[in-house]
């Protein structure tokens, strides 16, 4: 098993009502959950909105994230996979695809 | 948070919160910033939203929630050097930075909230206020519904329910409505209203023809909350308020056996009454024998009495159709119309004979393009043996109704009759 990590960027619940913003975090537990009971889960952190964004030989510092907001990352994962392939095929049970989210799937590099 | 602890929250927490929220920050900022404080509200569910999915629910979701939506509130003050006026014993502690945080702490106590939540009760039900804004307005500012929840419930388009909640708005506006308390003089009368269009929601969602049965399931649901809430308050826990929760208590204790899988209706005579739940009829009779207390009789105590008659017989046989009967009768009289009527006669026809509920049919005017009406005068010919008027009568109904669940019911007692005339 080797670990990857998700990142998930974008994925805008605005539009939806308190009900069906909490029937959307829903899939998001049972996502976890379904992980966690296949031992993959790792860690997972959120991101708070915003931040600074540092560039260049004179460290500009610019407020918030570089990208466009909708590809800020929100947060990450890391779970384990056999391969690349399980490891994206865990990525598709990801709920935030309808709001438009992404996610990428990247391995962490291991030295041997 | 998400390795030691079930990750479900608590059925409708971010709706009920949403509600919570906007009435204690609409309290703080006065009626005429709703829109800040719904943009508050919903600033803080999508920060809860896009935290809580990865790292799981927090201890105290509310207090979470809470704590977000003051910051937020705070900011808001500053940003748009609002002065809250609104909310007198705060008004002075506003002023000062010092004093914000903890002015805004004891806002988002437990009593506060449903003092806030009663405040914007009372406005929402403003008698000036049209009863279908009323309704509207309730459902999405104490209710945490959105338009398109509104819309859906009501079988109608977001435009019909933007309408009806910028009349309400207009209402606020022009007749001043603040979320004041009401002077205890005005109470009873302002009182009056909320129940009533409590009494409205609930009945909205149970008596309508909307084919999802979870939305409907939802109005009743709010209904009974809001009105357990004025039953929490010294002031607005009247005798009124105390018999039409029972009455709604025992209206939703059927709920379940009302509707067979299909959608289509079951009548009380044929409902399997192990599928009525047992602990909302306690309820509806423990807030019946409670309601007795100030004296005075309102039409939603008769209305649970003859609910709790129904809820009482074990069987349909065994309903006491000469109590029933006497309770309509005092009910025509402080509620008079044709429908009551109507109810009046179909209890006569069944305490007394067919017969007698047929003459008592007759004498109603203004129910002739009522379907029920004619259901009624083709249970009671179906009763006497007269069969081929039963069948006129049904006839006509199902030509009186659109909905499909009521068609088929009828449909279904004439297939019945004409099996039982062949027999």
């Amino acid at each position: 098993m080797e670990k990857y990590m998700f990142l998930f960027l974008g994925g805008d619940p605005s539009h939806l009502s308190p009900e069906m913003q909490q029937a959307h975090m829903q899939k998001w537990f049972d996502w976890v959950e379904k992980m966690k009971n296949e031992k993959r889960y790792v860690a997972g952190e959120a991101l708070m909105p915003g931040g600074k964004t540092l560039t260049g030989p004179k460290k500009t510092i610019t407020d918030g994230p570089y990208a466009e907001s909708k590809e800020v990352v929100g947060g990450f994962f890391v779970i384990l996979a056999k391969d690349l392939d399980e490891a994206t095929k865990l990525a598709k049970d990801c709920p935030d695809y309808d709001l438009n989210g992404i996610v990428e799937v990247r391995e962490v590099v291991k030295f041997d | 948070m998400h390795d030691n602890q079930v990750n479900q929250l608590i059925g409708h927490l971010f709706r009920h919160e949403a509600g919570k929220m906007a009435a204690v920050l609409t309290r703080l900022l006065g009626f005429q910033s709703l829109d800040l404080a719904e943009d508050i509200v919903q600033d803080t569910l999508l920060k809860a939203t896009s935290t809580w999915k990865i790292k799981g629910i927090p201890e105290n979701p509310s207090a979470w929630l809470y704590t977000v939506a003051k910051r937020k509130a705070i900011d808001a003050i500053r940003r748009h050097k609002l002065q809250a006026q609104h909310y007198e014993s705060i008004h002075e502690a506003l002023r000062s930075e010092w004093t914000l945080s903890p002015a805004l702490n004891s806002l988002f106590l437990q009593d506060e909230i449903e003092d806030s939540q009663l405040r914007m009760m009372f406005a929402c039900c403003h008698p000036s206020i049209p009863y279908e804004s009323q309704i509207a307005l309730t459902l999405k500012t104490l209710c945490g519904l959105s338009i398109q929840e509104i819309a859906n419930s009501f079988l109608t388009s977001q435009e019909v329910i933007v309408k009806r909640l910028y009349r309400a708005r207009e209402k606020i506006r022009d007749e001043r409505i603040s979320l004041e308390a009401p002077l205890p003089a005005a109470m009873s009368g302002r009182l009056d209203a909320v129940l009533h269009t409590l009494y409205l929601l609930f009945n909205e969602g149970y008596n309508s023809s909307h084919p999802d049965q979870l939305i409907r399931h939802d109005l009743c649901e709010e209904a009974i909350r809001l009105c357990i809430l004025l039953t929490r308050n010294a002031f607005t826990d009247r005798a009124a308020t105390r018999a039409l929760l029972a009455l709604l208590c025992f209206q939703a204790s059927r709920e379940d056996a009302r509707l067979n899988n299909d959608g289509s209706i079951v009548l009380l005579r044929d409902q399997d009454r192990s599928k009525w739940n047992a602990a909302l009829i306690e309820r509806g009779k423990y807030f019946l024998e409670r309601s007795a207390d100030d004296g005075g009789i309102s039409v939603y105590h008769i209305e649970a009495a003859i609910a709790g008659c129904h809820a009482r017989a074990n069987a349909f046989d065994q309903t006491d159709w000469k109590l029933i009967s006497e309770l309509y009768a005092i009910l025509s009289e402080m509620k008079p119309g044709p429908i009551v009527s109507l109810n009046l006669a179909i209890a006569t026809g069944y305490s007394e004979t067919p017969t007698a509920g047929l003459d008592a049919l007759r004498k109603i005017r203004g129910l002739e393009d009522h379907y029920l009406y004619h259901a009624a005068m083709g249970d009671f010919h179906a009763r006497n043996g007269n069969e081929p008027e039963a069948q006129r009568c049904y006839d006509k109904a199902v030509q009186l109704t659109a909905s499909h669940a009521e068609k088929n019911l009828l449909a279904m007692k004439q297939t019945d009759l004409l099996s039982a005339a062949s027999q």
